[in-house]
């Protein structure tokens, strides 16, 4: 088993690096490895509940973050600095999710195996 | 070492499947191995055998085709990305009845499984494009 980190730093809608991250990370599960999801910068906007991108003619994609859970993704993080920048709390998202700081972030990059950034 | 790429960035608008293409040869030129060569999002516009350059640029696509082949080497073309793009190898372009297909010579269609395997089978995994 490796441990495969995925930097998701791209806003949920206007790009397709949000769902290309996010496939990526499913297909890590269904392969059962050790998988961190960071959510970092722009990227931290698709935790944030209530999107409707029906209104933009655009899949609400970020709905299969709540699936992460049953595929055994349990290693969430949101760079805490992203969120306040924002002024995004936790009550803002929709699933829990862990703070990290940029020191926990760089930990967390060194003892990867591999690191994908989208 | 062995050493696989993905690419992700398009070829006709980012520097990087070029860049890709010379980490490439500069990795076998050292001794190293190459497991996989994976294309991802817009980088799949690489496995077309349709595009046509300007007389006076690179035509990107080709080099690749023609890298794969002189190295015989595994390059998987992501089947989502692919078919909303319009690459289509035979089977998918008869699955979806397409006129045609054209995916070039060297590439193979397939998911991203092919992309984790390649991860646990290489001692670095290094991406073009993000």
């Amino acid at each position: 088993m490796k441990t495969l980190t995925f930097l998701s730093r791209h806003a949920p809608f206007g790009t397709s690096n949000a769902k290309a991250c996010l496939d990526m990370v499913l297909a890590s599960a269904v392969f059962e490895q050790q998988v961190n999801y960071i959510f970092m910068d722009e990227g931290v906007w698709q935790l944030v509940r209530g999107h409707e991108p029906a209104g933009i003619h655009a899949k609400n994609t970020m709905a299969a973050l709540q699936a992460l859970e049953l595929y055994g993704v349990e290693n969430i993080f949101a760079l805490e600095e992203s969120l306040t920048e924002r002024n995004l709390t936790l009550a803002h998202l929709q699933i829990p999710v862990r703070l990290c700081t940029r020191a926990e972030l760089s930990s967390l990059i060194k003892t990867s195996d591999v690191v994908t950034a989208l | 070492m062995i050493i696989s790429v993905m690419v992700t960035g398009s070829p006709v608008s980012q520097q990087s499947a070029q860049t890709a293409l010379s980490f490439c040869q500069a990795a076998l030129s050292a001794g190293h191995q190459i497991y996989r060569v994976f294309f991802y999002e817009d980088a799949v516009q690489l496995g077309s055998a349709l595009n046509v350059a300007p007389q006076d640029e690179r035509n990107l696509n080709a080099a690749w085709s023609e890298f794969i082949k002189q190295y015989q080497l595994d390059a998987v073309i992501c089947v989502a990305s692919a078919l909303k793009r319009g690459i289509l190898n035979d089977s998918e372009a008869s699955r979806y009845q397409k006129p045609a297909a054209n995916l070039a010579e060297g590439f193979d269609i397939s998911g991203l499984g092919q992309w984790v395997d390649a991860c646990l089978n290489s001692d670095r995994v290094v991406s073009f494009g993000a």
